[in-house]
């Protein structure tokens, strides 16, 4: 273990709002790196302005938060001194919002030659389509998730900003390659990254499906191609549901002698994947009376033991209090924020546990908390110049 | 030695044995210029079984599954069970900056090629370890499937229809995908870490916990609330009326809900385009958008603001849908299917697609391109997946392996 951080020295301008780039940051600021929130009071946005929803409070932990008028020159002015102290710049504003400020990438490399800047918006920075503004709900839609989530004799279901926990992942990767190349050759760079795209690359094996062989994928409810039973079974209790999955023989052996029928393991209806495919219905049934009788985490347990591939259907409620591995690896953690919304929990920035650093988390920033910090001791502001710009709103 | 276009992560080499769990990891480095170096068992790796597959052949050199994840890499068999698989791999790993896998914990271990033998032949080896559940807890022997992982992930309860199961996605695995990338977020993040300290670790990647860095508003709506969501259109216990999500059109299904004056779904857009089709009434026309109690008023209303909504959707075809949302700027999208994106117009002005040869079948594909558009160096495919063995001469020999050598270990199964 080493208390040396994997960004110490890094220091990120952002620009960013809601979901993917608050996400993208906060890999970041987690891990060590400065991660400085510019945000405006005359403008809070969605992120401050709806307190306990965890925009703020979860996503923009380990941050620091400057506040700006970026409207008066004197504001942007500022962003520009900040960003020639910094290494990344992201933003996630609807397409060429940033290039309007006067703040797009041509204009940022002249101030920090090396700068590596990271605008991540719906459909990307060129094309017709560009400046749409949109979000991650409807996002999925076009994207294709929606086609293929929910039964096939119903309409698609719906599953909220999807998209927006995909693009994230694309523009830290984006950005700890382009740090890497910094490093290798001193040169930074600008990242267009469009959520669409991103979407679009969990996709991949059905846009193939589609160019070779013309199929046009759609949704199959619970059901697997190659694989039953499949499906979620209803327990004991309200709305409490477990997976299970049998991929083969061995498997359908163990679920057998669990559910009490090891004869039904060679009964001609279900004794091979065929006609378990077959008589899926049925067979669907018969589990579902099974475990109608048990709780979910009784029948998980009891096929996980026998080596079938099974888990409860977690709420928020399994997820953050009752689930064993998740405390083990201490995916929640709890901060205190001040004011109303008081103690509260988010998961790291970071996907994974590393073996040689344990991360820390702070609790995320107060609307221009760090001001002072910023302005006076980063950019060396003398007292009365930023007692001037707050007395005229510049520092809002 | 093949010539390698340069690209961000060019100087470095990556040893990938992940199964269907892990193999986005690699094909995301190889797209970013890494050296990836796919290893399969002797007679290639059983993700070649999943489909589809080109023109439904089921073969192993014709998995679109695995065109789809494997791109960018280099490909050999290798038998790690055995000694002299044994012996070739610490070799390999001389030489290598990542190793990924997705073995259950412990099995490398048993081997003699966990991260504490790799790191005493190469202190700086980065091991990714791709597991169901992680590599230590109480779940870390247990089995996962797609529908297991989502399930438990958190991302499945509030999905689907109230009389019928909750839903996860169909087809191939969304969480392996995320668990993939989070795989090659942490080799990235532990190479910084090299750079500081100059010693690798290992990354421990969960592809329950995967799927839970796939919530947000599931995990704080329990924090702040207690509370969750149903199944079914009416989406929190705050609102006060149903009202309908995903939409019928001409020829389809379109994303959209009304937000009064939401930021996230603003409703008068909408209402100028039908008014200029003259499709709106006098009831929309003079309704307040911007009531404070929009997501609270009466299912009446509600009603009479979805029933000319939904008649307007049934006008139109999915892709007049889209255009009008640009040109009206309008906060909705419809949902497209498969041959829709390969049509769609912002996608072809940015040259998005990517045609790849595939000289075995006779034919070029059309791939999903670039994650990222660079000022600087390219990000793109850089060649199609390996066939099975493929390049285990070049490879091989690059080790310094005779080929009279290599004849005995393929026929002692060890390549």
């Amino acid at each position: 273990m080493t208390n040396k951080k994997p960004f110490e020295g890094i220091r990120i301008a952002d620009f960013t709002w809601h979901l993917t780039g608050p996400f993208t940051t906060k890999h970041f600021s987690d891990l060590g790196a400065e991660v400085i929130i510019v945000e405006s009071r005359r403008r809070p946005g969605w992120r401050r302005g709806a307190p306990r929803t965890g925009s703020n409070d979860q996503n923009c932990t380990s941050k620091l938060s400057v506040t700006l008028n970026t409207r008066d020159p004197r504001g942007l002015d500022l962003v520009k001194k900040l960003v020639a102290k910094s290494d990344i710049v992201v933003e996630n504003f609807a397409g060429g919002a940033m290039k309007r400020m006067g703040l797009g990438y041509d204009v940022l490399k002249e101030i920090k030659p090396d700068i590596i800047m990271l605008s991540t918006s719906m459909q990307g920075q060129t094309g017709p389509y560009s400046s749409h503004p949109g979000s991650g709900h409807k996002l999925t839609a076009l994207a294709g998730f929606s086609n293929i989530l929910g039964w096939p004799d119903r309409k698609p279901a719906w599953i909220a900003a999807y998209t927006d926990f995909i693009a994230p992942r694309y523009a830290i990767l984006a950005l700890l390659a382009a740090l890497e190349y910094r490093r290798r050759t001193g040169k930074g760079q600008y990242l267009d990254l469009s959520q669409y795209e991103n979407g679009i690359q969990f996709m991949s094996p059905l846009v193939l499906d589609y160019v070779a062989n013309k199929r046009v994928a759609t949704r199959m409810g619970n059901n697997s191609a190659y694989a039953a039973p499949h499906n979620a079974y209803r327990c004991q209790g309200e709305d409490r549901w477990c997976a299970i999955s049998v991929f083969n023989d061995e498997e359908w052996r163990s679920f057998c002698k669990v559910i009490g029928k090891p004869a039904m393991a060679a009964n001609p209806k279900f004794g091979t994947l065929l006609a378990r495919k077959e008589n899926e219905e049925e067979l669907d049934r018969l589990i579902n009376e099974w475990t109608g009788k048990r709780s979910a985490e009784e029948v998980m347990n009891l096929m996980q033991a026998a080596g079938v591939a099974a888990g409860v259907v977690e709420t928020g409620e399994d997820l953050m209090e009752k689930d064993p591995q998740l405390k083990h690896r201490g995916t929640f953690t709890e901060l205190e924020y001040p004011g109303d919304v008081g103690k509260y929990r988010t998961q790291a920035g970071p996907h994974f546990l590393m073996s040689k650093y344990k991360y820390e988390l702070k609790v995320a920033p107060l609307m221009g908390e760090h001001n002072e910090y910023v302005f006076k001791g980063l950019l060396g502001m003398p007292d009365e110049e930023f007692a001037r710009l707050v007395k005229d709103g510049v520092i809002d | 030695m093949t010539m390698q276009r340069e690209g961000m992560l060019s100087p470095y080499r990556v040893l990938d044995l992940t199964d269907e769990k892990g193999l986005l990891c690699g094909k995301l480095l190889g797209d970013l210029g890494a050296d990836v170096i796919k290893i399969e068992r002797p007679g290639g790796d059983p993700a070649r079984s999943i489909g589809p597959f080109y023109h439904d052949e089921p073969h192993p050199e014709k998995s679109l599954f695995w065109f789809a994840l494997n791109t960018s890499k280099r490909g050999i068999t290798l038998n790690i069970e055995a000694a002299d698989g044994q012996e070739i791999f610490k070799n390999l790993i001389r030489n290598a900056d990542f190793v990924i896998e997705s073995f259950p914990p412990g099995y490398l271990d048993k081997l003699g090629l966990g991260y504490s033998a790799l790191e005493k032949i190469n202190p700086g080896i980065i091991l990714v370890s791709i597991t169901p559940f992680g590599q230590t807890g109480p779940y870390k022997d247990w089995k996962t499937s797609d529908i297991v992982a989502w399930g438990m992930g958190g991302d499945m309860a509030p999905w689907g229809e109230p009389d019928r199961p909750p839903v996860h996605f169909s087809h191939h695995s969304q969480a392996y995908l995320h668990a993939g990338a989070d795989g090659a977020l942490g080799a990235l993040t532990a190479l910084c870490h090299r750079h500081i300290t100059g010693e690798g670790q290992q990354i421990d990647v969960s592809i329950q916990e995967a799927v839970v860095h796939c919530l947000e508003h599931i995990t704080s709506n329990w924090d702040f609330r207690q509370a969750f969501a149903k199944r079914g259109e009416a989406r929190n216990p705050t609102v006060g009326h149903q009202t309908i999500l995903i939409w019928p059109c001409k020829d389809g299904w379109v994303s959209w809900s009304h937000g009064g004056n939401s930021v996230l779904a603003p409703s008068l857009p909408l209402i100028k385009w039908m008014q200029a089709e003259g499709m709106s009434n006098a009831f929309l026309d003079e309704f307040d958008w911007n009531r404070p109690d929009f997501a609270r008023i009466p299912q009446d209303e509600m009603d009479k603001i979805d029933e000319p909504t939904a008649k307007f959707f049934m006008t139109k075809t999915k892709a007049e849908l889209l255009e009008g949302a640009v040109k009206y700027g309008v906060m909705m999208y419809p949902v497209a299917t498969t041959d829709d994106m390969l049509e769609n117009r912002q996608l072809k002005a940015r040259n998005f697609w990517k045609e790849l040869a595939h000289p075995e079948l006779g034919v070029s594909l059309t791939y999903p391109g670039a994650f990222a558009f660079s000022s600087e160096i390219p990000i793109s495919i850089t060649r199609r997946a390996p066939l099975i063995g493929e390049h285990n001469q070049e490879i091989y020999e690059e080790l310094g392996i005779s080929r009279d050598k290599l004849l005995i270990l393929k026929q002692a199964g060890v390549i």
